[in-house]
């Protein structure tokens, strides 16, 4: 049944980008542009900064709250692929072991700074990446990317791609059903059955592409997949941008967590 | 418009492999009429559906649509007068969300987008899913795609329709819903089913084929009561003629 919740958990991904919030109503550009401003941003840190990523965590918690994005669900999924951030982290400690903090008395190591900071960061951008793809319908953020740039070409294949991965996987969990309630035990389970479903489902394939461009030619499909302007940039977008831009700027330049505790300092 | 005309005189195709699906198939449908067209599984129905819009073209015999020839030069010209609705609405819509499916015909036909946009929201009107319109297909049920797949046809306002099984996965009343839409139409329509209650209700004229030839031709009424004729085509009495047999 591994299959099954795979599907689903596809499936919930989905759902929750055709949500009605104030951020899903953004142009998707908007939220293309502030995504990837934002990820070169938190990337552009020095290797051993930690406290200048802090207040990065308002970006998600803004985005989490404005969109009605269950987090949970979310912070699953960055869990679940925080392995391999952890794997490229893990031997800074051991690489690195000049001490540059004191924390209470216990020796901090240059190398569990820079591995923190790995972790700090990558779940900034996967979270911010996953916020992008929960808050933007798949084509819309395909159409954001045709709009800034991104060659036809490449646009058409990711639709495509969107358009049947769902039909390909329903279809492929039908046949694993099929496949499971006749099989008992070990037998049929194996690799070589494994094998067959594969080949069925490759040559289903073929033959549904080629159902698909006959449909496309009965259409008058001649090369070009044309498509009608419907998103527009309003006056909400701007401002999402420029906040966005300004904010980015301020966490970069000044060091906020710094400036805070300075000035707490004082008032006691 | 006297010219919505479908003209088959004896058309053989064979596939590729060698397989002869149509062994010379000749008719003569005129405009507005609406055609059912019944036979066993592997008949040559679909295959006859493909001839139309020049998808497949006759090894010999000659197919006429309107005033013009079926030929290699002339059938995108054709495509535009033949609407195809595919069994399989999976097939047929294959663009992101309702509403690009439907511009897709449209915006091939090269019409300005003021245009396109009407097209689009009258023939999604016309089947009733105008709210659908920002939706991704995955997110439609069955009888919600039929109507979408018939709406992508209907945009590009061609003269003849046909369609592939029309009523298969459909609950009772999407199966209601889309008969009372096709009598609504004036289009000619050409309907392949094996639902004959489908044809009864909704066409004037039935023809039936076999291993490729077609072996009667006939208004509804009588060739749909004829219960040896059906039965040598694996088919049956329509269910609402079956009544008297019930009790």
């Amino acid at each position: 049944m591994d299959f099954d919740k795979e599907y689903f958990n596809l499936g919930v991904l989905d759902t929750l980008s055709y949500k009605n919030t104030l951020i899903h109503r953004l142009d998707p550009r908007t939220k293309v542009i502030a995504t990837f401003a934002f990820i070169v941003t938190v990337v552009s840190f020095p290797k051993h900064e930690i406290a200048g990523l802090i207040p990065f965590f308002l970006f998600p918690v803004v985005v989490f709250s404005l969109g009605d994005i269950p987090v949970w669900f979310i912070l699953k999924k960055v869990l679940v692929i925080s392995v391999f951030a952890v794997f490229i982290g893990i031997f800074n400690p051991l690489f690195d072991t000049h001490v540059i903090y004191d924390l209470f008395g216990i020796p901090v190591s240059g190398g569990w700074v820079s591995f923190f900071s790995i972790l700090l960061k990558f779940f900034l951008t996967m979270c911010s990446a996953l916020l992008l793809i929960a808050t933007t319908s798949f084509p819309g953020i395909c159409h954001g990317l045709r709009k800034l740039g991104i060659p036809e070409i490449f646009i058409s294949q990711l639709l495509f791609l969107y358009r049947y991965i769902f039909v390909l996987m329903e279809e492929t969990l039908r046949m694993v059903r099929a496949r499971d309630l006749r099989s008992f035990g070990k037998r049929g389970q194996g690799m070589s059955v494994f094998i067959h479903l594969i080949g069925t489902l490759f040559m289903r394939t073929i033959e549904r592409a080629e159902r698909i461009y006959h449909a496309m030619l009965s259409r008058g499909f001649s090369g070009t997949i044309h498509f009608i302007k419907r998103d527009h940039f309003g006056r909400a977008d701007f401002a999402f941008l420029s906040i966005t831009g300004v904010v980015l700027i301020l966490f970069r330049t000044y060091d906020l967590v710094n400036l805070i505790g300075r000035h707490a300092e004082k008032m006691f | 418009m006297s010219h919505h005309i479908i003209d088959f005189k004896d058309v053989f195709f064979s596939y590729p492999d060698g397989t002869e699906a149509l062994k010379g198939v000749s008719f003569r449908i005129t405009h507005g009429e609406s055609v059912g067209l019944v036979g066993a599984n592997g008949a040559g129905k679909s295959t006859l559906l493909l001839q139309m819009n020049g998808y497949m073209l006759p090894s010999s015999g000659l197919i006429n649509i309107g005033d013009m020839e079926l030929t290699k030069k002339t059938r995108q010209e054709i495509r535009k007068k033949v609407g195809v609705v595919f069994q399989n609405p999976d097939d047929q819509l294959f663009m992101p969300t309702v509403y690009d499916d439907v511009a897709f015909g449209p915006l091939n036909l090269g019409m300005s987008a003021e245009r396109v946009i009407d097209r689009v929201n009258s023939s999604l009107q016309t089947v009733g899913c105008f709210d659908l319109r920002e939706k991704p297909p995955h997110h439609l049920s069955g009888g919600q795609k039929r109507a979408v797949a018939i709406a992508t046809v209907l945009a590009m306002e061609p003269d003849i329709l046909v369609m592939d099984e029309p009523s298969s996965d459909l609950d009772p009343k999407s199966r209601r819903y889309l008969m009372r839409l096709l009598k609504g139409f004036r289009h000619t329509k050409i309907i392949a089913t094996h639902d004959l209650d489908f044809i009864l209700e909704v066409c004037e004229r039935c023809l039936v084929i076999k291993d490729g030839r077609i072996v009667a031709d006939g208004p509804v009424s009588s060739i749909l009561t004829d219960q040896s004729l059906l039965e040598e085509n694996n088919l049956e009495l329509p269910l609402t003629l079956q009544e008297t047999h019930m009790r």
